[in-house]
């Protein structure tokens, strides 16, 4: 298993020469040896919120900060980060339910705007979220079988004769059979598990390209989540589906994932190749992240020289309508120096296909 | 949902007399003319201001006419008026506040801003004086102008529930399947007002029904009709109190009472129906209290 010191060794390779070691060049923005282009793309995506207080006051909350993301075909790339780091704000702009504040969404490389009508609908068929909460996402007064058909319906992906016949298809492919049962369902009639499989679904009648999942498991029982984890990794597999997984939970996002990117308070700290991610993590906030997941390793090491260890009580995320300016992992990051708190670090790439946003590394912050 | 409705033996006891009205209001003139060969307007000269009798089962008025030919006759006045009412006010009601709640932005705050106009007008001084400008004009009319000045509270309440539905995950959903906006409002936010509507829809009735009777009571009425408050107002002119005349007020102002008591009641079951989470509940007792008594059952017969 991996252990803290590793990583805290890495990290205190140059901390007081940052840009010892010149990057060998390359395009920051193009990792290498990926020759399909992505489906749907973030681009240094900002968004904040204007929130109106009592008199006529208002704040900004900054949700997200110069984020990007690309979602490939036949991959699953996992968001982490905790409560209020923007994953989901993420997610809903790639669900076009906010206008960014600048940068864009790219879908296959075109920019999408906002949208209505039929052009909404246009992006909707290749692009479909499932929720967090089965209970909230499926409307307690309609059946599945409304749920399905109207999927179904608006897309035209269903003429009169075949509709039943397709809606029991759809079942089976995410496992609720036998079909009959449970095409009459009304929600409540229904398990949490098999909910979020009515979700998923609807959201695959349209036959999407992309599926954007806001942590779909975190509202099941612990029992049904490898179930959903396994559905999500056959459709990506079977269905070509290039997957959004957004979650809390590093091990999840490792057993399900191809990519991981961190997230914190609104800035993309880390990403790379989920083994790269865990096994090497470069960042000390995914590390403090990996340290927080359960191990049983190391509680044969009681006392390890985490990097954490002397900072037990390691804080809770800023509060974004005013967070720390630089990097916002500075107050509660050990390693924190003052250009930390001056400006946020460009990304380094690493060799290994990895990339930071930390001035611990010898970076861009040149270039 | 109906049938769960009527379990309850206050929503049965409130239905059972709603329908005992409104089939006054239907049958109640046919009744009374060919049943007890009586009409509201004539007047029996040989018995005026008499009590009840076996030839008037209410009595009569001053004039001589007959109390209970006057109070079914009243019934249907008074209630197409109510009904008139609350069916223009909930109508109003349901579109500007849905439409304001779902849609957001200038649309929500213009039709806001209507909202609150109206909310702050002395709904019944402008309703006294405008039905005074159309000299009564019968129950209908009065109907309108109450629905037409009634609807502004309702709306405050629907927009609230429309926006906070808009934005539950339901919606969003179906949002993201490219469902229209029409559709999003008719089929996945209307279903769940239910409750909020039919409860608004029998408060405006009673409303409806109050007012058309103080209306008439102020004397803004058409005086060739014969409805409840039409009643109690001649009553008074008739000094009905003074000389001992119950039978000639009581029984309008009984109706009345009744009427407001009976959608007070089912009201009381409409509340389970708009706040799912009680219905939840008892069903969850429900299991729980089977349950027990199966474990109970299997324990004895060990």
């Amino acid at each position: 298993m991996l252990s803290d010191t590793d990583g805290g060794v890495d990290a205190r390779r140059h901390p007081e020469e940052p840009d010892a070691v010149p990057e060998p060049p390359r395009h920051p923005e193009e990792p290498d040896a990926v020759p399909e282009p992505p489906v749907l793309e973030a681009a240094d995506v900002t968004m904040h919120f204007t929130v109106r207080g009592g008199l006529g006051r208002t704040s900004t909350v900054k949700a997200l900060e110069h984020a990007s993301l690309r979602l490939r075909r036949g991959r699953i790339v996992a968001l982490v980060g905790e409560s209020g780091s923007g994953k989901t704000t993420l997610a809903r702009l790639f669900a076009l339910m906010y206008t960014p504040t600048s940068g864009e969404i790219r879908l296959r490389g075109e920019p999408v705007g906002p949208r209505r009508g039929r052009a909404a609908r246009e992006y909707y068929s290749e692009v479909q979220m499932v929720f967090q909460d089965p209970f909230a996402s499926l409307n307690s007064m309609h059946t599945v079988r409304h749920n399905l058909a109207r999927a179904l319906r608006i897309h035209g992906r269903a003429g009169r004769d075949d509709i039943e016949e397709r809606m029991h298809a759809l079942l089976e492919r995410v496992s609720l059979t036998p079909t009959r049962d449970f095409i009459g369902k009304l929600p409540h009639e229904l398990s949490g598990g098999q909910r979020q499989r009515v979700a998923i679904a609807r959201a695959l009648a349209v036959g999407p390209k992309v599926v954007l999942g806001d942590e779909p498991i975190s509202m099941l029982d612990v029992s049904m989540r490898l179930d959903i984890l396994n559905l999500l990794a056959r459709l990506r597999d079977e269905e070509d589906l290039a997957l959004l997984y957004i979650t809390h939970d590093i091990a999840g996002a490792r057993y399900l994932a191809e990519e991981i990117h961190v997230m914190y308070a609104g800035q993309m700290v880390e990403g790379g190749p989920t083994e790269e991610i865990i096994q090497n993590p470069q960042h000390p906030y995914t590390r403090l992240l990996l340290g927080a997941s359960p191990d049983p390793a190391r509680t044969l090491t009681p006392g390890g020289s985490s990097v954490f260890a002397d900072v037990e009580d390691s804080g809770e995320p800023p509060n974004l309508t005013d967070p720390p300016p630089g990097c916002r992992f500075h107050p509660r990051c050990p390693f924190a120096t003052d250009s930390c708190r001056r400006a946020f670090p460009a990304r380094t790439e690493l060799p290994t296909g990895q990339w930071v946003h930390c001035w611990l590394y010898p970076s861009g912050a040149s270039t | 949902m109906v049938r769960r409705l009527l379990k309850d033996w206050k929503v049965r006891l409130g239905v059972a007399v709603f329908a005992a009205f409104c089939l006054l209001a239907l049958l109640g003139p046919w009744l009374t003319s060919a049943l007890l060969h009586q009409s509201p307007t004539r007047l029996d000269l040989n018995a005026v201001s008499s009590p009840p009798s076996s030839k008037h089962l209410l009595g009569t008025t001053a004039s001589g006419q007959d109390v209970l030919a006057q109070l079914v006759t009243g019934t249907r006045e008074s209630m197409l008026a109510g009904l008139v009412a609350s069916v223009l006010g909930t109508f109003i009601a349901v579109v500007v506040g849905v439409t304001a709640g779902l849609a957001g932005g200038i649309v929500d705050s213009a039709l806001t801003g209507l909202t609150n106009v109206f909310l702050t007008m002395p709904g019944f001084a402008l309703i006294f004086v405008i039905s005074g400008y159309t000299r009564g004009g019968g129950p209908v009319v009065i109907g309108i102008i109450i629905g037409l000045f009634g609807w502004a509270g309702g709306t405050r309440a629907l927009r609230a529930q429309a926006m906070s539905l808009r934005n539950r995950e339901f919606v969003l959903a179906m949002r993201m399947l490219g469902e229209s906006r029409w559709r999003l409002a008719m089929s996945e936010v209307l279903p769940h007002l239910i409750g909020w509507i039919s409860a608004m829809f029998l408060g405006g009735f009673v409303g409806g029904v109050l007012a058309e009777s103080g209306l008439a009571f102020l004397g803004v009425s058409d005086p060739s009709t014969v409805s409840w408050g039409i009643m109690i107002s001649d009553a008074q002119q008739g000094n009905a109190l003074i000389s001992g005349m119950w039978w000639w007020f009581a029984p309008p102002g009984l109706c009345i009472a009744l009427l407001g008591a009976s959608v007070a009641l089912i009201n009381f079951g409409v509340d389970e129906i708009s706040n799912p989470r009680l219905r939840g509940a008892n069903r969850a007792l429900v299991k729980r209290a089977q349950e027990a008594s199966r474990a109970k059952e299997v324990s004895h017969a060990r």
